[in-house]
């Protein structure tokens, strides 16, 4: 029981550095590939190739003077980005990081929690999400602010529907809403038990997650809480020092999180092709699945970065429409098509 | 200030009405301008403008000033397309004393105002993709901008308020280097501008987001008495440099684009053929450019060389006359315009005949967009009200003077 406990302790800390290590990163990597696209060099002072930055930012924001507005709600105004970023960091706790490691005859699974309704979770750790933004927003008492918190909360409620319903349909297709089950049944070899990754079945539904994911993390094309050229910060624009860090940093986390799910729920999660036809060791595997898995991250942190940098940005009215009348409708056929062949194959 | 009168009234209030301040130190509006709206919700009902943050009195300060003095003014009017203003009002003066321009002082200086006007529509276009929340196109094409003034500065000397050439032409002319510097621009910059128009111009979310944003009719366009790449948006083809022609600009074949709505992906599209025909003009001129002196033979307002100065009586009493201002200059009314950057930039110079002009005029084109713009972004949401007047490029230091 005891290396149980310890074992699970470990594995929380070793989650929530890593989290916020590639959110760290991700700020980094941001900056160079935004320098990178727009034909510049990026940050390179802080040690080589500027990778010290994110740590140069972080004690920036640390020491940077603390401005709360008089006319705000204070207990609010600090509640605000709280929220945001424990949120943040609680949704990844049922993200399978890689399958399991047996030591000395014991067998360890690299997922904090494998609760049997893991997308549920997560769905309702990110809703909470949204409360950090109005409540900072709210709380700011600035009209930009309370713009930004107001499109921020119509956004997300908006697109979690579409999201949702995009979803609907993978588990259908699954028959599970754990993640690590879900991860699994992606896996296996090319022998006796070949399982596609679920983007082959569900692909109009990989591409309205992925848009309803850029819209939950607030990113472009869908910035427009914090469009900086209509609302100033949008909701915090108040904010200074380590709070609006946070209110940062939770948007990178959200973006890894996110990240994580679509690599889990539609590109096979901690599974990488040939993994049972080697004829590895199966911590071995393990271990170069978690590889894989992050590998997969990387590459959405990427594409999310790459959209950011290319496309301008949507409308508030526009941004309504695509949710509303054309996401969800297409979200609903999505089902409808998916229970129809599920029941034509059978 | 005028912000009292239109707080909310009673009934405002009763509706629900909120009051919101754009500027006038906000992200999107590029310059210092105040617009208080009266929202609702995101809809503006309306809107007052606030002028005046960077008034610096220029036409008074001009009464004060000898001719050649009054060009730095200039400078400061329109930033983005200085060296147009300068020679705007090079060619004022000239027309009042009736100078005798060489052809290639007139050849040089369309080379000049045309790379002016593809510096000033550039940041434009580029700017309406940043408050699109395009930033990339906006930070690849303004590399373009510093070699346009690294050109500037080959010429003069400065970059931003270049202060270029004289009254009758330039103080020099172009080096080797200057030329060198004009060739890799031409050569460099088609390339980079069809990719910004591969990346923008018909991207879907630009197009709906610009298309129908903050439009003007034909007709309200010319009752403000809009002019410049605005009123071609909005389907007029007048040009100051085809109706009425200055410095040669009859030799050149080039094209008016218009557009037919007048709203922002119109104005977008004006702006990104004029740099296209900008280019073309800019080639043409080198191609034709005749042999000839660099200044007209105006020996009373053109600064001598410094060698004839120290060498030649009459240099010296020239240049003494000019640098303390005491070249008298004929009597005369004389209005002259040029196709500036954003719209017609008009000089209406009074001389008593005495060392300093009796009155001078500017006819600021963004002083007149600004006027239409409460017109235009009403019932419209703040992201529209945003695009409108990045497009219509208002400048503040023009709008305000």
């Amino acid at each position: 029981m005891s290396t149980f406990l310890i074992y699970k302790l470990a594995l929380v800390l070793a989650v929530f550095g890593i989290t916020l290590l590639v959110a760290m990163y991700s700020t980094y990597l941001e900056r160079k590939v935004a320098a990178f696209m727009q034909d510049r060099v990026g940050p390179d002072r802080a040690g080589p190739f500027g990778i010290l930055q994110p740590l140069a930012d972080g004690v920036k924001m640390f020491m940077k003077e603390e401005i709360i507005p008089n006319v705000s709600n204070k207990f609010l105004f600090i509640v605000g980005p709280c929220i945001a970023m424990i949120t943040a960091i609680m949704a990844g706790v049922v993200i399978p990081w890689g399958n399991t490691i047996t030591i000395g005859g014991e067998t360890y699974t690299l997922q904090i929690a494998d609760i049997n309704i893991g997308i549920l979770y997560v769905f309702g750790v990110v809703s909470i999400g949204v409360y950090g933004i109005m409540i900072g927003g709210w709380a700011s008492n600035n009209k930009y602010s309370l713009l930004g918190a107001i499109r921020a909360s119509a956004q997300m409620i908006s697109y979690e529907l579409a999201m949702g319903l995009s979803i609907i349909a993978l588990i259908m297709l699954t028959g599970t809403l754990s993640l690590r089950e879900i991860a699994l049944m992606q896996g296996g070899g090319v022998g006796s038990d070949w399982n596609m990754w679920n983007v082959v079945y569900q692909p109009v539904g990989f591409l309205m997650f992925i848009i309803c994911a850029f819209a939950e993390c607030n990113r472009m094309p869908f910035d427009l809480p914090e469009s900086e050229t209509e609302l100033v910060g949008g909701y915090h624009t108040e904010y200074s020092s380590m709070k609006l860090g946070f209110y940062l940093f939770a948007e990178y986390i959200n973006m890894f999180t996110s990240s994580a799910l679509m690599a889990t729920l539609y590109f096979g999660g901690f599974n990488f092709p040939f993994q049972n036809d080697l004829g590895l060791d199966p911590n071995l595997v393990t271990i170069l699945g978690t590889v894989a898995f992050f590998l997969k991250i990387g590459f959405f942190i990427f594409f999310f970065m790459w959209v950011r940098w290319t496309l301008p940005r949507f409308r508030y009215d526009q941004l309504m429409n695509l949710g509303w009348k054309i996401l969800i409708p297409l979200a609903i056929a999505n089902v409808a098509i998916t229970g129809l062949v599920k029941i034509l194959v059978k | 200030m005028a912000s009292t009168d239109i707080l909310n009234t009673p009934s405002d209030v009763e509706k629900g009405y909120s009051t919101l301040n754009l500027g006038p130190t906000h992200p999107a509006t590029h310059g210092i301008f105040q617009n208080v709206l009266t929202m609702d919700g995101e809809v503006i009902v309306k809107s007052e403008p606030t002028i005046g943050y960077i008034h610096r009195a220029f036409e008074k300060l001009a009464e004060r000033r000898p001719f050649y003095q009054i060009t730095p003014i200039t400078d400061r009017m329109n930033y983005c397309s200085s060296p147009i203003n300068n020679i705007g009002w090079h060619m004022t003066v000239e027309k009042l004393i009736g100078a005798d321009i060489p052809k290639r002082v007139q050849y040089l200086r369309v080379i000049i105002m045309e790379l002016a006007r593809i510096s000033d529509h550039l940041i434009c276009n580029t700017v309406i993709g940043v408050d699109t929340g395009a930033l990339t196109g906006f930070v690849y094409l303004f590399q373009f901008r510093e070699l346009i003034y690294e050109i500037y500065e080959e010429i003069c000397g400065a970059r931003l308020t270049t202060n270029i050439g004289r009254i009758g032409g330039f103080e020099r002319d172009f080096s080797p280097k200057a030329w060198a510097k004009i060739d890799k621009f031409l050569k460099e910059y088609p390339d980079a501008l069809k990719e910004f128009e591969k990346l923008v111009m018909r991207n879907r979310i630009f197009m709906d987001r610009t298309i129908g944003a903050g439009p003007i009719s034909a007709e309200r366009a010319l009752s403000y008495s809009f002019s410049g790449p605005n009123l071609r948006a909005a389907g007029v083809d007048y040009d100051v440099r085809v109706m009425n022609p200055y410095s040669s600009y009859e030799d050149f074949d080039f094209i008016v684009p218009v557009g037919t709505n007048g709203d922002t992906y119109d104005r977008f599209m004006v702006r990104q053929e004029e740099m296209w025909q900008s280019l073309s003009i800019i080639r043409q001129a080198i191609e034709k450019l005749p042999e000839g002196p660099h200044h007209a033979e105006v020996p009373e307002f053109y600064l001598p060389p410094k060698q004839e100065v120290y060498n030649n009586m009459e240099a010296l009493i020239y240049h003494f006359k000019i640098v303390m201002g005491e070249t008298d200059v004929p009597k005369g009314e004389v209005y002259h315009c040029v196709e500036g950057g954003n719209g017609e930039l008009g000089f209406y110079l009074i001389s008593d005949g005495g060392r300093t002009p009796f009155r001078l005029h500017l006819r600021r084109p963004c002083f007149i967009y600004y006027q239409a713009y409460p017109e235009m972004i009403q019932g419209t949401n703040i992201s529209d009200a945003i695009l409108t007047m990045s497009s219509m490029n208002v400048i503040a230091g023009e709008l305000d003077a």
